[in-house]
């Protein structure tokens, strides 16, 4: 069933005429010809289609594209502010975090979630009890990032590119 | 994916009668597992009714120490609530060991609540399933079922099933004894965690005793006064369903089991409120042997599939961890 909305993607408003049954994520690349988010499962297994939904991180393929026509969505492309690149990306280049990178900007967009979940002290599930959640060591990466997958496995580098930035943002101690 | 009409409606109650008039409609929350369902053709609603903002997305205090919480805050934000990790953090805990942080962001904890089983065959249009199909069998009886129950299930005629409750969080509101605020056509009533989900019975097309447009509104934690824990295995260190997985809450005074509550996850089609064992556990010492003995009596009941007997062993020493954890450092 077609429905209009509007899509605020990267900061520019797209109107759209969508079928109800359309996802986020594939209103962002079949229609808007956004493919920096990629379809992995398409089930919310894998992480490939994250994106920041009004700041947050989210899975695209579960969500309806009807159900966001009021959000700001950001997707790893929208993270680099007039070309310039995102401290994630040039991290993730530094630490060679990726093979194939079609993981990637899904692990970048979780990755800014998750600095931003640790701001707000949000814990983890290896946070120790009664802890606040605010030094992303290793183990709170990996627990963190955990849905995320990468085929290629380059976890052993993503880790120290996360806690890099996680450094420099002082959520690391 | 069958076609839908998306709607959204000004309050609860325009929601609930908006759903009335539709026998085959349904509530949309965060959608984590609803969509999945539609992907997979197992659900096929015509109309949704998106109530992901409609219910409160507040956590308020009761008088009494509990907390209301809304059904539609986000599981992430509930986890994180600093009010829900100093009284209740069985609860925290359970939601941060389910799924991941970018579904935790997205799903509600009405929906959490409602999300349906993982058992293979049931997302599986292909295969018999009684409780997507009912009447179709069981595929789980004597296929895949290293994960599915040990307590509580239908292992024969036409309401077989022997699928678990996928929910964490679940399991920890039924050791909280929380209580579910509902909303229907004829108003207002509130379940108590302990009727909310069902054992397949003979109908396990009906995981909880909710009727068709009832909406959830919010769910009350009584105040709990003694310290609690979660902990879950899985085939995986993050980002799985339990294997088993254990809610508790302990009081301990001179060395007396003074009060206890104890749910299991990953056991069976409702979280198991573990009862026998609480009941066993009351008045005992708090030493591993008493612990032990318990959890051996609520156990008895089981009847373990061709391969998931492992469970019996597991659940019964998850208990006894936990408990002795909980009484040795009650963090
Ligand atoms: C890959 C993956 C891994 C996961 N791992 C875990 C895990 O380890 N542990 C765990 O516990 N969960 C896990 N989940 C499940 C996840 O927790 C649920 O999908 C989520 O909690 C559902 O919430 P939602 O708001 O998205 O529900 P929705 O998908 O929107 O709805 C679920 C059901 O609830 C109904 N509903 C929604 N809101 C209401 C309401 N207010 N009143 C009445 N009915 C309502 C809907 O009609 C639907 O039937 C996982 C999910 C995925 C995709
Ligand atoms: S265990 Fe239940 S859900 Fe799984 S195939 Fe059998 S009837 Fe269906
Ligand atoms: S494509 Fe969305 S989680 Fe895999
Ligand atoms: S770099 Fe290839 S999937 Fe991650």
């Amino acid at each position: 069933m077609d429905t209009e909305i509007t899509l605020r993607v990267d900061g520019a408003a797209h109107p759209l005429t969508v079928d109800t049954r359309t996802t986020l994520l594939d209103a962002l690349r079949e229609r808007l010809r956004n493919t920096s988010p990629k379809k992995g499962c398409d089930h919310g297994q894998c992480g490939a289609c994250t994106v920041l939904l009004d700041g947050r991180r989210v899975n695209s393929c579960l969500v309806l594209a009807v159900t966001v026509d009021d959000a700001d969505v950001t997707t790893s492309d929208g993270l680099a502010a007039g070309g310039e690149p995102h401290a994630l990306h040039r991290a993730f280049v530094e630490h060679d975090a990726f093979q194939c990178g079609y993981c990637t900007p899904g692990q970048i967009c979780s990755a800014a979630g998750v600095l931003a979940e640790a701001r707000a002290g949000w814990p983890s599930g290896v946070t120790d009890p009664g802890e606040d959640g605010g030094d992303l060591t290793d183990d709170e990466i990996r627990e963190r990032m955990s849905g995320n997958l990468c085929r290629c496995a380059a976890y052993a580098n993503i880790v120290p590119a996360v806690a890099e930035v996680a450094a420099a943002e002082g959520v690391r101690r | 994916m069958r076609e839908f009409r998306y709607e959204r409606a000004a309050d609860p109650a325009a929601a609930v009668a908006l759903l009335a008039a539709e026998p085959e409609g349904a509530f949309l929350g965060g959608g984590t597992n609803l969509v999945d369902l539609m992907k997979l053709g197992v659900a096929t609603p015509d109309v949704l009714v998106d109530v992901r903002r409609l219910t409160s997305a507040e956590i308020t205090d009761l008088p009494d120490g509990g907390l209301r919480i809304g059904a539609a805050v986000p599981n992430a934000d509930l986890a994180a609530d600093r009010r829900v990790r100093e009284r209740f953090p069985v609860l925290s805990q359970a939601l941060l060991a389910g799924a991941s942080g970018q579904l935790r962001n997205r799903a509600t904890t009405g929906g959490n609540l409602l999300q349906r089983t993982r058992c293979p065959y049931f997302t599986d249009v292909t295969t018999p399933c009684n409780k997507r199909a009912p009447g179709s069998g069981c595929s789980a009886l004597e296929g895949v079922h290293r994960n599915h129950a040990i307590l509580g299930p239908t292992l024969e005629g036409p309401g077989t099933c022997v699928a678990t409750h996928p929910s964490d969080m679940a399991v920890a509101l039924a050791a909280l004894d929380a209580s579910v605020r509902v909303l229907g056509a004829d108003g207002e009533r509130v379940v108590p965690m302990s009727g909310l989900h069902r054992l397949p019975g003979d109908d396990p097309s009906r995981d909880t005793t909710l009727r068709h447009g009832e909406l959830i509104t919010a769910i009350d934690l009584p105040a709990l006064g003694m310290p609690s824990r979660y902990r879950k295995v899985r085939d995986r260190a993050s980002f799985a369903f339990a294997l088993v997985s254990v809610a508790a809450a302990v009081r301990v005074v001179d060395g007396v089991v003074d009060d206890v509550r104890l749910a299991l996850g990953g056991v069976a089609h409702r979280p198991w409120r573990a009862t026998v064992a609480e009941e066993a556990l009351r008045g005992r010492p708090a030493t591993e042997e008493s612990f032990a003995a318990a959890a051996g009596a609520e156990l008895a009941a089981a009847v373990p599939l061709r391969d998931n007997a492992f469970k019996v062993p597991l659940a019964r020493n998850l208990v006894v961890r936990t408990l002795l954890q909980l009484t040795e450092d009650p963090r």
